[in-house]
């Protein structure tokens, strides 16, 4: 990890060592909400992980990672309806099905440029929220409460079980991402955002590169649905709305796009905030909304950006364009 | 399954492309003159749907109603455009989009507050609230008002930018908009004038689909989206491929809704088929979309990449 001698390595750590504190208070105080409180915290932070690896690194803007949510989250929900309980069986389905969606998509996708591809991934993931919408069988636009979880023995449904694979998910998915764009693919990914066509030029076809890419962080997108499809023990359509991928899209760009740690703290960030605005007034969108304005405008390079040290800035702002 | 069935639903998806137009044309304008894309765009068409419902309440005109809301979203389009969104043109499309979506949040609670959480009807003025008789067949007169308005507008919207002045330089700006600066335009008015023609015409549309359907919080949203595919498949900053995708996507997804599930009734067995025919319905316009962007990523009338 890129996590050098400033004041960035201490905060992520703390950031960590407090997740990593989270159960055992829940354990000692008895008080297993906070698990369902900030299980969710991890699991838009593992979401926002996996679209940084496109929009951060790769530059491309999807607005549409939240069906990717919703795939890995009816998954669970479809297939225990149905009776097949398995909690591999669900990973592995939520695995399979994103892949087999976000191929195309992507390929699709992946041809047009700039503001044609924010409107195409938007668009898929309408297509998919209005199928989601119309399966009756599985709670329509209400939704679909769980009344069995990934079934995972005698861990099935445990708060704890839940939380602690979720936050070990996702720091192999940090780990991950860290080797990921540090590797040769990572550098090509890398440059494809600067400029494709001189990638192409150099004899490197650019558009492999980042299908994978895409399909890589849908899967990640996937495996956050799936936990949280356990955690709520409830999933609706709600969950992949275009609302919830524009959320996604401010969480990575508030932590700080193409920065490792940033996802993850620009998630806490943003999902802190709205529930602190909801602690102070019921009209909080009222706030949030113009906060997300300046955020946009004023804090280009995000939380993890901010905190950058000087030289390093300057170096980064040398390496761009 | 009769033929003036089928003809009236062709009619209402021609009603429901034209006010779809009236959405893309503002969207795609502002994105050919300033490279600027507003989700809040559907945010404007919802305040124009609550303007004329009120003004509709108190003063009981419904012609004074519509003029006045489109009136009044033009003004409001140059207060935003003078008083921050501007500052969002030179921004790249990931800000823009964001910011927007932060407005989004904004205004849905504005008038939440202002309205109240509870959808407001609007009734269709008595003149209109007939049938008109349209060869043999009898089409709500209110629908078949909309028609008219839609085709006026886009008659209108032709004429002013290939025929006039302004329209001049509205096609200049958005071929190269120093250029046109560099020769005394000014070219902030020219986009704030663009803007605003936006705004009223996302509140004209608010403020006629307001007899037909519910006045709410987030009323938005789908017509946005929509009006995204529209702009899309008919090739981003292009007006025609505006009107031509707006008719496109406004009959298919008002055929596709009538007819895919009584072909699907005629093919599946029956649970089947009331368990696909909506699905398959909601998603004809996004696979449409698909298929058109598969092999034209530009959209069918694509606008030459400017300086």
């Amino acid at each position: 990890m890129r996590l050098r001698g400033d004041i960035r390595a201490p905060l992520a750590s703390l950031i960590l060592v407090f997740l990593a504190l989270v159960p055992a208070y829940a354990w000692l105080a008895n008080d297993p909400y906070v698990l369902t409180y900030f299980g969710r915290i991890l699991a838009f932070a593992l979401a926002a992980l996996g679209l940084n690896l496109v929009l951060g690194f790769g530059g491309m803007a999807s607005l549409g990672h939240a069906m990717y949510l919703g795939f890995g989250a009816y998954s669970v929900g479809i297939l225990s309806t149905l009776g097949y309980i398995n909690g591999w069986l669900h990973l592995a389905v939520a695995l399979g099905v994103t892949c087999l969606i976000a191929v195309p998509v992507g390929w699709i996708a992946l041809r047009t440029r700039g503001m044609a591809f924010i409107m195409i991934t938007l668009a898929f993931a309408q297509l998919f929220f209005y199928v989601f919408v119309s399966l009756r069988t599985f709670g329509g636009d209400e939704g679909l409460s769980l009344t069995q979880l990934s079934d995972f023995g005698v861990l099935t449904g445990n708060k704890y079980a839940i939380y602690l694979s979720l936050l070990v998910t996702m720091l192999l998915t940090l780990w991950f991402i860290g080797r990921l764009v540090n590797s040769r693919f990572g550098l090509v990914l890398k440059a494809t955002r600067y400029n494709a066509r001189r990638v192409n030029a150099v004899g490197t076809a650019s558009q492999p590169y980042r299908l994978v890419a895409y399909v890589i962080s849908a899967q990640i997108c996937a495996v956050a649905g799936y936990f949280m499809a356990n955690l709520n023990g409830f999933v609706s359509p709600a969950m992949m709305s275009w609302l919830v991928s524009a959320e996604l899209m401010v969480m990575v760009l508030l932590g700080g796009m193409a920065t490792l740690f940033g996802p993850i703290a620009g998630a806490a960030g943003l999902l802190l905030i709205e529930d602190g605005l909801k602690l102070i007034t019921p009209h909080w969108p009222l706030i949030l909304g113009p906060l997300v304005f300046l955020v946009v405008l004023g804090m280009r390079q995000g939380i993890w950006g901010v905190l950058l040290p000087a030289d390093e800035k300057a170096k980064q702002a040398g390496a761009d364009h | 399954m009769t033929l003036s069935l089928v003809l009236g639903q062709a009619l209402n998806g021609l009603q429901f492309g034209l006010l779809l137009f009236l959405m893309a044309a503002g969207l795609t304008l502002v994105f050919g003159i300033m490279s600027f894309v507003n989700l809040a765009h559907g945010s404007l068409y919802m305040f124009g749907a609550y303007f004329a419902a009120t003004i509709a309440a108190h003063s009981g005109s419904f012609v004074l109603a519509v003029v006045l809301a489109a009136v009044l979203m033009f003004v409001l389009g140059l207060l935003l455009d003078a008083g921050g969104l501007q500052i969002l043109h030179r921004r790249s499309h990931l800000d823009q989009v964001l910011a927007t979506f932060g407005v989004v949040i904004f205004a849905n609670e504005l008038v939440r507050i202002a309205w109240g959480n509870a959808p407001i009807y609007m009734d269709a003025p008595d003149a209109l609230s007939g049938a008109v008789d349209l060869m043999g067949m009898s089409y709500p007169a209110y629908r078949f008002a909309i028609i008219v308005v839609g085709l006026l507008v886009a008659v209108g919207l032709y004429l002013l930018i290939e025929r006039t002045r302004i329209g001049m330089l509205i096609r200049a700006g958005a071929t190269n908009r120093r250029m046109v600066a560099s020769l005394g335009v000014n070219i902030g008015w020219l986009n704030r004038f663009v803007f605003a023609l936006g705004a009223a015409l996302a509140g004209l549309a608010g403020a006629m689909v307001g007899p037909i359907l519910s006045i709410e919080p987030g009323m938005g949203e789908p017509v946005l989206i929509l009006t995204l595919v529209v702009i899309v498949i008919g090739g981003i900053g292009s007006i025609r491929g505006a009107f031509f995708g707006a008719l496109v996507v406004g009959v298919v997804d008002t055929l596709g809704r009538i007819l895919i599930p009584v072909w699907l009734r005629e093919t599946l067995d029956p649970a089947m088929a009331t368990a696909a025919g909506p699905a398959l319905a909601s998603m004809l316009v996004y696979l449409m979309m698909a298929v058109i962007l598969a092999f034209k990523p530009d959209g069918l009338f694509p606008v030459k990449a400017r300086g």
